[in-house]
């Protein structure tokens, strides 16, 4: 029963872990979908941290009662609009004015982070407290339990039915996503704009529209995850750097999952669990763990590496990945 | 040239004209080119001060002279920052080549730290058994070879299957960090994962002080580094095949270059001046080693390589620019007891702007009714 109870802490664990990485992959994945590699992901995970943090900080602050409910409406709308607002700054960068995709995008990564840093260190300075970043009333919102589910199922309910609301979102997004992308007409003109833009310019998609919306969606879906970071799984504490490099494993799962948001759920799962499994494994040296957690990296190379040849069409990257578009250069 | 004139005016009579539209250009001038980015730059600056005054409410010039206090107050402040430039301009000029050949090397990162690893392993395993210009060499080459191998693998991928290199690379970077923090657990078996300084008494394998100058021997070799990269590129065969390789692989093809030699060779060299990046910080800076010894100077330089259009001497400017900004503003954080990321929100702000100044270097904005002005005439 121990070894048992164990493996269902070690899969919730990994599901706690997973989350923000499949909000991150769910939202790089339709950013890649329209051509574009937005490497500012990591950058925008921390905006969506800490713009939830600051709306619920405001609503906490000058509310003398705060409304859970309240509370999780204004973070979750405060970090919607910071990490769209970043991605749309992206997206003028490298759609409008065609800069260069991979520099943009490591740009904001390094002003998302020093940003969320900026603000997670200094917020409370400003408003003349001491201390660090501490939302429990928005924090236990978040991580209220589905009321009947997690109580009366025994270890299953305290295994799959223990989370958040923001855990199963995610679930729901991915698999909207991947309905989205492969069933609908949107999804596909979405798909041929990141596959060959001047064929779906030409077949009267407007390439730019989609380009903007998909990187902005994508960014506000990938916000999440931070929110989610540090709303439930920190309860509402902001510590700097405290999500640390979870927004390029992020970028990784996306090749993992081949592009596909339905198997990133799994492939999040995976490397979440990797992440923390020298945790859960009894008796390992010091060393041995951090080979452990190099093994997510090494497992994407070996996908990377494997899909590129195959050359197996359905497996590789949308094909014009990281180009920007101008009509008339072809 | 009429005849498109014609066909464009005899078209816009039919569909509608939309009121901005946008054409590449070839023909602005160099000096103006720059004039551009130099304006550029300068409203970045200014956006940057507003921002700054908004955040601290402090006035700009208190804010700015306390930035250049805190880059050259002292003689030991400005060589920290001349030694902090050194480090970003020679990783930048290491991405250089590979990013001219359109290779985005997104692992320099990791291609430094695992040449600064080499480093430190010389010094760790046979520090006292040979005298330190011996061990000052084998670690150089040590470092060499480990960057070269770290851009290499996925260069060869690059080369013979077309492996996405920007992904590849990337992962490559947590690759070495957790090598790194590997090693560092073998070496410190207290497990408090902190590897003190290397030899702190013997100062075996590090570099000796030049004048009373620790850092002199650092901004030296960076310097020689800029040279050669600036006449490899500008003035050699290879040079020029990797321009070539970069604006169009076809071309190049046709011309008869062996473009996955080309694009190997590039990429190898590109990791070796990581390498030698790597050495350098272990020997001259750090004598030792965490996971976050390069402390994303790597991703910075790509950032640098980039808004200095490949220019090495260009990027001597930009990395002394952005170093100054990142100390700078490290001394108004802690003056205005603000968060020291200050640092990094201008260094991106700064770089953001620079970069979408390109598109008024390449392209042409053009207005409808300017056109029918000119139909007019």
């Amino acid at each position: 029963m121990s070894v048992l109870s164990s493996i269902m802490a070690f899969i919730a664990a990994a599901i706690i872990q997973g989350t923000p990485l499949l909000f991150g992959a769910t939202g790089e994945i339709i950013t890649e979908k329209s051509g574009n590699l937005n490497l500012g992901i990591p950058g925008i995970m921390y905006i969506g941290g800490i713009s939830g943090i600051i709306g619920g900080y405001l609503y906490e602050h000058f509310c003398a009662e705060p409304i859970p409910v309240l509370c999780v409406i204004i973070s979750l709308l405060a970090s919607l609009a910071g990490s769209t607002f970043i991605a749309f700054i992206y997206s003028f960068l490298t759609i409008t004015l065609k800069a260069n995709q991979n520099v943009v995008g490591l740009a904001l990564t390094t002003l998302g982070v020093g940003l969320g840093n900026f603000y997670g260190g200094s917020l409370l300075k400003m408003f003349g407290e001491s201390g660090s970043i501490s939302l429990l009333v928005t924090g236990n919102a978040y991580k209220t339990k589905i009321p009947f589910l997690s109580d009366h199922l025994g270890i299953v309910g305290e295994t799959f039915f223990s989370f958040g609301f923001l855990v199963y979102l995610s679930i729901f997004i991915a698999l909207f996503a991947q309905w989205f992308l492969n069933r609908t007409r949107v999804g596909l003109n979405l798909r041929a704009v990141g596959e060959n833009p001047a064929t779906a310019d030409a077949a009267g998609i407007n390439v730019s529209k989609y380009k903007y919306l998909a990187t902005c969606i994508g960014g506000a879906i990938a916000g999440l995850g931070g929110l989610y970071f540090v709303m439930d799984y920190t309860t509402g504490a902001w510590t700097n750097n405290g999500f640390g490099d979870r927004g390029w494993l992020a970028i990784a799962i996306v090749i993992f999952a081949l592009w596909k948001p339905r198997s990133a759920i799994f492939s999040s799962y995976v490397f979440g669990g990797l992440y923390i499994a020298c945790i859960f494994i009894p008796g390992l040296s010091g060393s041995t763990k951090e080979l452990i957690k190099m093994l997510p990296y090494l497992v994407t190379i070996i996908v990377l590496v494997f899909t590129s040849s195959r050359k197996k069409k359905e497996h590789q990257p949308p094909a014009a990945l990281g180009r920007s578009y101008f009509r008339e250069e072809r | 040239m009429q005849n498109e004139k014609a066909k464009s005016a005899a078209i816009t009579k039919k569909t509608h004209e939309p009121f901005i539209y946008i054409t590449k250009r070839n023909d602005l001038p160099r000096l103006k080119a720059w004039g551009i980015r130099a304006a550029v730059l300068l409203i970045a600056m200014l956006f940057c001060a507003l921002l700054v005054m908004l955040l601290t409410g402090e006035n700009p010039i208190n804010v700015f002279s306390s930035m250049v206090e805190g880059s050259f107050g002292t003689s030991r402040k400005m060589w920290n920052l001349l030694q902090s430039a050194a480090i970003l301009l020679g990783i930048s000029l290491a991405v250089t080549p590979a990013f001219k050949m359109r290779f985005w090397n997104t692992g320099a990162e990791g291609q430094v730290l695992i040449g600064m690893l080499a480093s430190v392993a010389c010094m760790f395993y046979i520090g006292d058994a040979i005298p330190s210009w011996l061990l000052i060499v084998i670690m150089f080459f040590a470092s060499v070879i480990a960057g070269a191998v770290w851009a290499g693998i996925p260069g060869f991928f690059k080369a013979t299957w077309n492996t996405n290199e920007t992904l590849f690379t990337l992962m490559m970077n947590y690759v070495a960090m957790q090598l790194v923090s590997f090693f560092i657990m073998i070496w410190v078996p207290s497990g408090s994962m902190i590897l003190g300084v290397v030899n702190a008494d013997s100062q075996n394998g590090w570099f000796p002080s030049i004048a009373g100058q620790k850092y002199l021997l650092n901004v030296l070799i960076v310097a020689l580094i800029t040279v050669i990269v600036y006449v490899y590129l500008k003035k050699t065969k290879q040079g020029y095949e990797i321009a070539v390789v970069g604006e169009s692989e076809n071309t190049a093809r046709y011309i008869g270059i062996n473009v996955k030699k080309v694009i190997l060779r590039t990429v190898l060299i590109s990791g070796a001046l990581c390498g030698v990046m790597g050495w350098i910080l272990a020997a001259g800076t750090a004598h030792s080693i965490t996971a976050n010894s390069v402390g994303g100077n790597g991703f910075t330089a790509i950032m640098i390589s980039w808004m200095s259009k490949f220019n090495p001497l260009v990027m001597v400017f930009s990395s002394l620019l952005v170093c100054f900004l990142q100390r700078g503003a490290g001394e108004i954080a802690s003056t205005l007891r603000l968060n020291s990321s200050v640092g990094e929100v201008l260094t991106g702000v700064i770089i953001l702007f620079i970069i979408s100044s390109e598109f008024f270097i390449n392209y042409k904005v053009n207005f409808r009714h300017k056109k029918h002005k000119e139909e007019v005439k």
